[in-house]
């Protein structure tokens, strides 16, 4: 890709990563940090534990340890609002581009709308829905509209990073505009369609900086199972107060905080936002930009994938594929008959003919001097090319036969009947007046998308193919490519209608499209993807643009909602069951004054008491931090099916996690004692 | 350890297993309405109470009906405890409970839990144990079986505002499940030679020409619902020690397969209400594997021995006999017990608190994992339900969806209500148990000093919260504290926790059920049943960690070191 917005942001951009480093300190604030309960509780509890430490500077106790484990809890948070910080950092990053874009331009505002001459010069942030504007040659445009009247040429660069300008004009589905684009040449008149504030721009510059985030559903949920288990866990340290008091032993607070912090799940909490911000930054990088994170969760569900076939599934032009003659006309012969009835003809179904020509069959004629090119017209369905009296025509077979009055053999008939069953388009061939066989136009299949459904249908994905063609060669390209279903002469309504059966189902569906008779059918799917080249009103009806008006990305939208899911369950899973090793670690540690014997529990050898609190204490935080490239980049996704990709990544984020803990926790505690650390 | 051991071990779960799915089909037939060859009796019934039965309620009509009855339940057996003075069957004149004690024993029975406060020879008459007690043992039961087969219907389609009809549910769980089969078991138990009668005493003459007076009752029909509606409150003290609750080896692996059947064939109802009885068997599978894993474990402990006898030299090399019947052995008691905690049933027929420490810890953890080994009859279901929907939401989404569980999206407003469950739990055992130990009355209660101590107070608080009844043995239960406070941790471990799972079954019930594709995330196989073992463990166990390590393994450990309590 080539685009401005999908430059590829380092993962340790020194500059994201300084500003990230700054943004941790500021989010420290309770205030705000209280919407991550995991992590306000850990920043309560290394308050606790700073004041114990300090307490104890004046009373003369022992302070080394109380001190380093609030260092370390201090840690764990800024180590979570760091990663936050530095998923913002990228997307802000990002927004920067963008921003530079939203230039506040002078519009020429049109007060009556029969004079389009006469306008007042307005700033940009005055405009208001429903004014109408000119815009000329050199303009940028001031906001998002709706071409009321011209023809213009427009660089969109400034959104797409396309720079190649494209054709925008009234009517139809090229008549959306948005604001910061340029127009190249000629003029246009455009309605407003964005208050200031609301514009497609303003909203995309606000989703990337994470301004407007609302957490999802999804990480809504997943926030009150970390809620609830620290919790939980809170009452598991509180009530060792009292399990304590009946042992006789006293626990300290500093003791008490490190056994909290390390068993509720820190790892997860400290990253859950930053893989949300992450996931939709990821998206962005394809060049689509999802209007809320939900949609993007909701891609990871999608069932179902309507898919148009022009485009998506093949090139979208037909091309020869092979000659078919006549009885008594040689093969050659036709290919040159073809090729020539075919020079004028510059469309890409034409080209093709020539190409095929020359590359089966090494002919290539050349243009004779008089030669007059006769255009496909609806009447005639023929086109062909007259030269020195003789005629060259090829055309749609009824007609061809019906105009010259001709009777087809038998080859021919078959020939016909076979393009027709394959999906085909049949083009009868002539030359002054005879008919010497018939051209196969074939709607080309993309290389390896049959292998992409493939990998879909084991995700559990359906693919679904939507065609104007008739049912005959929809089947035929249907099969080709692999699809599971197609809906042939479909209509909007048939679209909306198949989207409303298969959710009634229960599975979700997912779809892209441009026009304006789309919109129906993007605002019931799931997930809608609008072309940022469609209509204003497919923009709105969709919860995705994609800025590259790419439809084959569907594809990758579900994968990058997949993965969004997949890194949120992983951290969670590594994080719970990490637990597990934290406690070998510190029970024993905590308990063994009390109850010498109980060192027994002390699996993993650790050197003493305190450096085996501590050692967990800075696994803890450190986890996070290493597990920041991984929330940022996200879990690979594979489309191996459900029950493999379970089995792999509770082997990986599950059992791992009930293992890597041992040895970090070790691996930590031998570098204490190596330096004498509290041992 | 020996093979024996091991294959009676064996014995317990191919029986109890085999049966469960037969056991479940009938179940889920009860639950669907196609059993109905008492359908006059039934409808008489309806008649009688002015019951609609056609009536299908939302989960909150559900939840309120089920509350109501309990709390009618409630007054109705507190009021015949403190009166059984006056009420009829009382030949030994026991006089009312206290107050207290009567909230205690009420509260008790109203949740299934037969936590035993009182003292049974001494404290209650036969009149109060048939009509009060038997008929609690009936009702919990159904109760707790009807909110399971609310639960089932909740995945069994989308779109649905309604749970069944409550009433309808308790009626046809009693009539066709419970009483046939207490029926037939208590049979079992007469011809084995337990008693039922509705004399009181017998005098025998001893051979030293002095008497005795031995207690007696209808002992048969009572031990056979207490076990089948895992209730566990025995006619006796000694429990299912007593030869007249439990007369020989036979009575023993009867009252341990009526014990775990209905648990098993729970999921199984489940998987055939659904159409899919993999996910019924993989509900199943993970309650059997923990509970087997306790079984062996404790027998592993039991058989290991004392090493302070074998140091001393004076044991003999069958183990730990101590608090054992040797009518039984240990692996029949172990098994008993281990079924009878895995279970929310608390039945004994050995002592806990002379069980080797770690022997004892497995009951006590059991217990703590929230009683899904299966569990108590509908409650252990509804349970691992819960567990079985954290799972999901946990590892589901690393499959790369949102977390669905049997086509129902598990989302928000689940997670909060299960997670909430979990935490009322959680604080009853904790709390209760933490606070206790700070005050001079829970302290009083003790028998043991030291670790042991401390695992009696948290035993007792697991065992009331969790709805299970199950005593340590050595706690003197009858002081206000505990009286008022297991009281209450019985009554919020079962209420609050029943309600939100209701709320949950609504929620899900009016959910869209999703169908499954290769995408969906397995709910079936060995590693959905290892990922709920583990996060059953994990979420249901870890918390309480801290505490059961400064009880029974610190006892195990000191004990180890020659030090014992």
């Amino acid at each position: 890709m080539t685009t401005a917005n999908a430059e590829m942001i380092s993962l340790f951009d020194k500059r994201i990563i300084s500003r990230a480093a700054l943004d941790s300190f500021a989010k420290l604030n309770p205030v705000t940090l209280a919407r991550n309960p995991v992590i306000f509780v850990t920043e309560v509890v290394a308050v606790m534990t700073s004041a114990v430490g300090v307490e104890d500077l004046f009373t003369g106790r022992p302070t080394a340890f109380p001190i380093v484990i609030a260092l370390w809890l201090w840690l764990t948070v800024l180590f979570a609002t760091f990663a936050e910080a530095v998923a913002e950092g990228r997307g802000r990053a990002r927004a920067e581009s963008m921003k530079r874009a939203r230039s506040d331009t002078m519009a020429k505002l049109i007060l009556d709308p029969r004079e389009r001459n006469i306008f007042k010069p307005t700033p940009a942030p005055d405009l208001r829905k429903g004014d109408l504007v000119l815009v000329e040659s050199g303009d940028i445009m001031p906001s998002d509209g709706e071409i009321i009247e011209g023809i213009a040429s427009v660089n969109e660069s400034a959104i797409t990073g396309e720079s190649a300008p494209v054709v925008r004009e009234a009517g139809g589905d090229r008549s959306a505009v948005t604001g910061g684009t340029q127009v190249v040449s000629d003029w246009l008149v455009v309605r407003i369609t964005a208050n200031p504030g609301a514009t497609f721009l303003d909203r995309m510059i606000a989703l990337v900086e994470g301004a407007e985030r609302r957490k999802t559903p999804n990480e809504i949920a997943l926030n009150i199972l970390l809620a609830g288990l620290t919790l939980i866990f809170l009452l598991a340290v509180v009530t060792l107060v009292g399990f304590g008091s009946y042992s006789q032993t006293n626990f300290s607070i500093p003791v008490l905080a490190a056994l909290l912090v390390c068993l509720i799940p820190t790892t997860i909490g400290g990253l859950l936002s930053a893989i949300g911000i992450a996931g939709m930054d990821r998206l962005i990088r394809f060049n689509v930009v999802a209007t809320s994170g939900r949609a993007v969760e909701a891609a990871g569900d999608v069932d179902a994938l309507l898919l148009d076939k022009t485009g998506t599934i093949t090139f979208g032009n037909r091309m020869a594929s092979g000659f078919y003659p006549v009885a008594g006309v040689p093969e050659r012969a036709l290919a040159e008959a073809c090729a020539i009835a075919s020079l004028g003809d510059d469309t890409p179904e034409g080209r093709s003919i020539i190409a095929l020509a020359r590359d089966r069959y090494q002919i290539s004629p050349a243009t004779p001097p008089d030669a007059q090119f006769i255009a496909f017209s609806a009447n005639t369905r023929m086109s062909g090319l007259d030269f020195a009296g003789q005629q060259y025509r090829k055309g749609a077979v009824d007609s061809v036969l019906k105009t010259y009055g001709l009777t087809a053999d038998a080859a021919f008939d078959e020939a016909v009947n076979r393009i027709g069953r394959a999906g085909s388009t049949p083009l009868a061939v002539t030359a002054n007046g005879r008919l010497l066989g018939v051209i196969e136009l074939k709607d080309i299949v993309k290389p390896g998308i049959r292998d992409r459904f493939a990998a879909l249908r084991q995700m559990g994905i359906r693919t679904v193919m939507v065609t104007g063609d008739n049912r005959v060669t929809a089947a035929a390209i249907a099969a080709e490519a692999g699809v599971d279903d197609f809906i042939a002469e479909a209509t909007p309504q048939d679209k909306l209608d198949y989207i409303r059966k298969v959710q009634a189902d229960g599975r979700l569906v997912a779809m892209c499209g441009d026009g304006t008779n789309d919109a129906p059918a993007l605002a019931q799917a799931d997930v809608g993807v609008a072309m940022q080249t469609g209509t204003q009103a497919a923009r709105e009806a969709g919860n995705m643009v994609d800025l590259d008006s790419d439809p084959t990305k569907l594809i990758e939208i579900v994968e990058i909602g997949k993965q969004l899911l997949i890194t949120r369950g992983a951290l969670t899973t590594f994080s719970i069951a990490n637990d597990i090793s934290k406690y070998f670690a510190i029970l024993p540690a905590i308990f063994v004054a009390t109850y010498p014997q109980l060192e027994a529990l002390n699996i993993m050898r650790l050197k003493t008491p305190e450096s085996a609190i501590l050692s967990a204490v800075i696994f803890n935080a450190l986890i996070i931090v290493v597990l920041v490239p991984l929330a940022l980049r996200g879990v690979q996704f594979r489309p191996i099916g459900a029950a493999a990709l379970l089995r792999r990544n509770l082997l990986i984020y599950g059992v791992g996690g009930i293992v890597a803990p041992f040895i970090g926790i070790k691996a930590i505690d031998m570098v204490l004692g190596a330096f004498h650390i509290f041992s | 350890m020996t093979m024996q051991g091991m294959l009676y071990i064996a014995l317990v779960f191919a029986l109890v297993l085999g049966c469960a799915f037969p056991m479940g089909s009938y179940m889920a037939a009860i639950f669907e309405g196609r059993v109905t060859y008492l359908g006059p009796v039934e409808n008489g019934f309806y008649k009688l109470a002015g019951v609609d039965p056609k009536r299908q309620m939302r989960w909150t009509d559900y939840a309120v009906t089920l509350l109501l009855l309990s709390l009618i339940h409630f007054l109705l057996l507190y009021a015949i405890l403190r009166l059984q003075y006056y009420l009829p069957m009382n030949p030994l004149h026991i006089t009312g409970m206290s107050p207290r004690l009567a909230f205690n024993t009420a509260a008790s029975f109203t949740t299934n839990t037969n936590w035993q406060a009182y003292s049974p020879e001494s404290q209650i008459s036969n009149g109060a144990q048939v009509f009060g007690l038997v008929v609690h043992m009936f009702i919990s039961a159904a109760a707790g079986i009807s909110v399971a087969a609310a639960v089932m219907r909740a995945f069994t389609t989308g779109g649905m505002q309604t749970l069944g009809n409550f009433y309808v549910d308790l009626t046809r769980i009693t009539l066709y499940l419970l009483l046939p089969v207490t029926i037939i078991a208590a049979t079992l138990l007469v011809v084995a030679g337990a008693p039922q009668t509705f004399v009181q005493t017998l005098t025998a003459h001893t051979l030293d020409a002095g008497s005795q007076t031995i207690a007696i009752g209808p002992v048969a029909f009572q031990e056979a619902i207490k076990e089948f509606g895992t209730n566990g409150g025995g006619f006796f003290n000694a429990n299912s020690a007593h030869p007249f609750e439990n007369p020989n080896a036979w009575t023993n692996l009867l009252e341990n397969w009526l014990d775990l059947v209905i648990g098993f064939g729970l999921p199984i109802a489940f998987g055939i209400m659904l159409k899919d009885k993999a996910q019924g068997r993989a509900l199943m599978f993970a309650m059997a594997i923990i509970l087997a894993l306790g079984c062996v474990g404790t027998y592993a402990a039991e058989a290991g021995g004392n090493p302070l006898h074998i140091a001393a030299g004076v044991s003999a090399t069958d183990g730990n006999m101590e608090g054992k019947d040797v009518r039984f052995g240990i692996p029949a008691s172990t098994t008993f017990n281990v079924s009878a905690t895995g279970t929310s049933t608390g039945a004994v027929d050995s002592f806990t608190d002379s069980y080797m420490p770690l022997g004892g810890a497995i009951p006590l953890f059991l217990m703590q994992l929230g009683e899904v080994t299966p569990g108590g009859v509908g409650s252990g279901f509804y349970t691992i339900i819960v567990f079985a929907l954290l799972s999901v939401f946990v590892a589901g989404l690393m499959v790369g969806r949102t977390p669905e569980y049997l086509g129902k999206k598990v989302q928000a407003k689940e997670v909060k209500l299960a997670m909430l469950g979990v935490l009322i739990l959680t604080i009853f055992i904790l709390v209760g148990a933490g606070f206790s130990l700070m005050t001079k009355s829970g302290l009083g209660s003790l028998a043991n000093a030291g670790p042991h101590g401390l695992t009696e107070m948290l035993y007792a608080w697991s065992s009331a919260t969790e709805n299970n009844g199950s005593a340590f043995a050595g706690v003197s239960a009858d002081t206000p504290l505990l009286d008022y406070g297991l009281g209450s941790a019985m009554l919020f471990g079962r209420f609050a926790f029943l309600i939100p799972i209701l709320a949950i079954a609504g929620s899900l019930a009016a959910k869209p059920k999703l169908s499954t594709s290769a995408g969906t995330f397995p709910t079936t196989g060995p590693l959905f049943i290892g990922l709920l073992i583990g996060v059953i463990i994990i979420l249901g166990g870890l918390q309480y960690l801290p505490a059961d390590t400064l009880g029974p393994l610190a006892d195990q450990y000191l004990l180890a070191a020659g030090k014992t309590f």
